[in-house]
């Protein structure tokens, strides 16, 4: 019951923030210098194509009626047509969005899988050569930004060692599995295709590392920090010479205190995996959204472009909303101060 | 130094002492004392670029198709890229439009977000608060690489519209940030007494609120350089942001993918020149944060 009343509460707020944030970049996009519809079509466009063009794009009507035209386009399930593909832009990012979100979900589970445990080991063995080892990876992981690691990956793996593919979401000739949820990893084992399971996998394994690695530092990072405050807690050392074993210790009672920090950085995370994701996508030709939104930007799509930030500040806005659940399960102390509230 | 500046009466003898103190804590740190050299180095070969470099005249727009995808070598030591031009030579004028970029997008932003932060703290749960709060939300309601892409894409491509993109997109962090220190610090007893002598508001936000702030701007501004850096790489790696020939880091990494596995030497030595800079600032964000840290235990 708590928990409705307090998700009811974000929700709202999310709308007042997505609805914010459709003005803001819908006003940028229109009142920054250069007329969208010539650089949309090309510099010697025809001046009737142009015209046509403001014409159908509403670029003639005031600014704040435009927008209304928008929005009332929005709750009739439009976002209007893309000048590159020629659909709705809505029809656009649902075709590519489940492959950005694959890419983004495997990131995560690389994310949380790899960081955790990581994280855990350096902080109980502190400043010791496993602890020094842990802080130089994460040093590397913090300074090299993720397109710089996708183009390393793609040299080392993909072309020299041939580890994984490294150019879209199958191979050549391999049929996509009927779509379910499109994301071909599920929906492949969900048919039973297990090759087509496999061969998708391979396919995410180095994108969603390069995007990875970055929050897998720092989470590493803040994790041992937290692990090593509460290894010095009363609470542990009372734990320990009650004599209870070293594996309840530190799974129960050491872990899940220690996860608060990290998990609550995880919304911060998120935003640089969903950011990074255009660059990636780009990289390893992954037929995702933010591909989609990079081309569009590349070729001044009005539609495309403001579409493509509304999801994803939506997405933006669901995992952070996720984020601060997964956060007051795991401290209770949080939700007794919502409840105080 | 110091001793030259106190002779002169612009630091008080007390201050003096306090910034000694401060830098024996970060001298301590090896990694801080690495972060400083590395930033004064890539600093002092930016500013010395035309003298230092090789071949001063491979920075911009040049064809030597004879010396084209030279691998490393002694004349060479980073080898030449497509168009026969020194990729050392380029990384180093690219440290200067990096540093740039890091440098204007923080003067910009940093001044208005502050004092943002600073009214709607002090005006907590008031009007200031609330409308000045909500728009920041609205800013950060997306990845800000998302946003300063979208932002780009509808400029015309080029480093100083990348900078304005950036810019504009960058100010909540330092208002969120100054909000939340403000906004406690505003129930201080010595700011509470201040309010009751009767000092201005003025006087309370800029001479009792934000000395205390300062610590943490400073780590801010010095970790968001490394930051800016990356994001200003990323944009002109997309094409949406400085355009060939400029010789900016993004660039030469995007310019230099086209060539890979073959001709590695275009895109790995930038994208180290990337990664040594980043590096610097975040090690010296992390000593000046430090610093900090144990001045306020």
């Amino acid at each position: 019951m708590r928990l409705a009343t307090y998700l009811a509460k974000r929700i709202g707020y999310t709308i007042f923030v997505l609805l914010g944030l459709s003005i803001l970049i819908f006003t940028l996009a229109r009142v920054l210098p250069g007329d969208p519809a010539r650089m949309a079509l090309s510099p010697r466009a025809p001046e009737w194509a142009i015209e046509k063009l403001r014409e159908q794009l509403r670029l003639n009507e005031p600014l704040p009626v435009q927008y209304l035209y928008w929005l009332r386009d929005v709750f009739s399930g439009s976002l209007g047509e893309s000048l590159v593909t020629r659909r709705d832009v809505l029809t656009d990012i649902t075709e590519f969005l489940p492959a950005t979100l694959e890419l983004l979900l495997f990131a995560l589970i690389f994310d949380v899988a790899i960081a955790i445990p990581v994280g855990m080991l350096a902080g109980r063995k502190a400043n010791t050569w496993v602890d020094n080892l842990v802080r130089g990876f994460a040093y590397i992981g913090v300074t090299i930004p993720a397109f710089v690691f996708a183009i390393i990956f793609l040299l080392v793996f993909g072309y020299i060692l041939h580890i994984a593919p490294v150019v879209g979401r199958l191979s050549p000739g391999v049929v996509p599995p009927p779509r379910i949820t499109g994301l071909f990893t599920i929906d492949s084992l969900i048919t039973g295709n297990f090759s087509t399971f496999v061969d998708a996998l391979s396919h995410l394994i180095l994108p969603s590392l390069a995007l990875a690695l970055g929050p897998i530092a720092q989470e590493a990072r803040i994790t041992r920090a937290s692990v090593v405050e509460n290894l010095n807690k009363d609470y542990i050392l009372a734990s320990v010479s009650h004599g209870l074993p070293e594996r309840l210790i530190v799974l129960k009672y050491l872990m899940k205190p220690s996860l608060i920090p990290t998990v609550s950085i995880m919304g911060l995370d998120i935003a640089s995996l969903i950011g990074w994701a255009f660059l990636v996508e780009s990289i390893f030709n992954w037929p995702g959204m933010s591909r989609y939104g990079i081309i569009a930007m590349l070729r001044k799509d009005l539609n495309a472009i403001v579409g493509v930030v509304m999801v994803t500040g939506l997405v933006f806005a669901i995992a952070n909303i996720l984020v601060d659940i997964i956060v007051s399960l795991l401290d209770p102390r949080i939700r007794m101060v919502e409840r105080a509230k | 130094m110091l001793e030259k500046l106190k002779e002169l009466g612009v630091l008080s003898p007390r201050k003096a002492e306090d910034y000694k103190k401060a830098w024996y804590k970060f001298s301590r740190n090896p990694l801080s004392i690495a972060g400083l050299a590395i930033v004064i180095l890539v600093v002092a070969l930016a500013i010395l670029a035309p003298y230092v470099t090789p071949y001063p005249h491979h920075a911009g727009f040049f064809v030597d198709y004879d010396n084209a995808n030279q691998p490393p070598s002694l004349a060479h030591p980073f080898g030449t890229d497509q168009f026969g031009r020194d990729v050392l030579t380029r990384i180093i004028f690219g440290f200067r439009y990096s540093l740039m970029m890091a440098a204007t997008v923080l003067a910009i932003v940093t001044p208005p977000g502050v004092i943002l932060g600073l009214i709607a703290g002090y005006y907590r749960d008031r009007w200031p608060d609330i409308v000045i709060m909500r728009v920041a939300d609205i800013f950060v309601a997306v990845p800000p690489l998302v946003l300063a892409l979208a932002i780009c894409s509808v400029l015309e491509p080029n480093i100083f519209n990348a900078m304005m993109a950036v810019s504009l997109m960058w100010w909540p962090w330092y208002t969120r940030l100054v909000y939340g220190m403000a906004s406690s610090l505003r129930m201080e007893p010595f700011v509470q007494a201040a309010e009751i002598v009767g000092a201005s508001k003025f006087h309370i936000m800029f001479k009792e609120i934000l000395p205390n702030c300062l610590g943490a701007i400073l780590t801010k501004v010095t970790l968001d350089a490394a930051w800016v850096i990356i994001l200003g790489s990323a944009l002109s790696f997309v094409g949406l942001g400085a355009q060939p020939p400029t010789p900016d880091l993004g660039t030469m990494l995007s310019d230099g993918a086209k060539y890979m596995p073959g001709i590695w030497w275009i895109t790995v030595f930038p994208a180290i020149a990337i990664a040594v800079i980043v590096l610097g600032f975040n090690l010296l964000g992390d000593g000046i944060r430090d610093v900090f840290a144990a001045e306020a235990h």
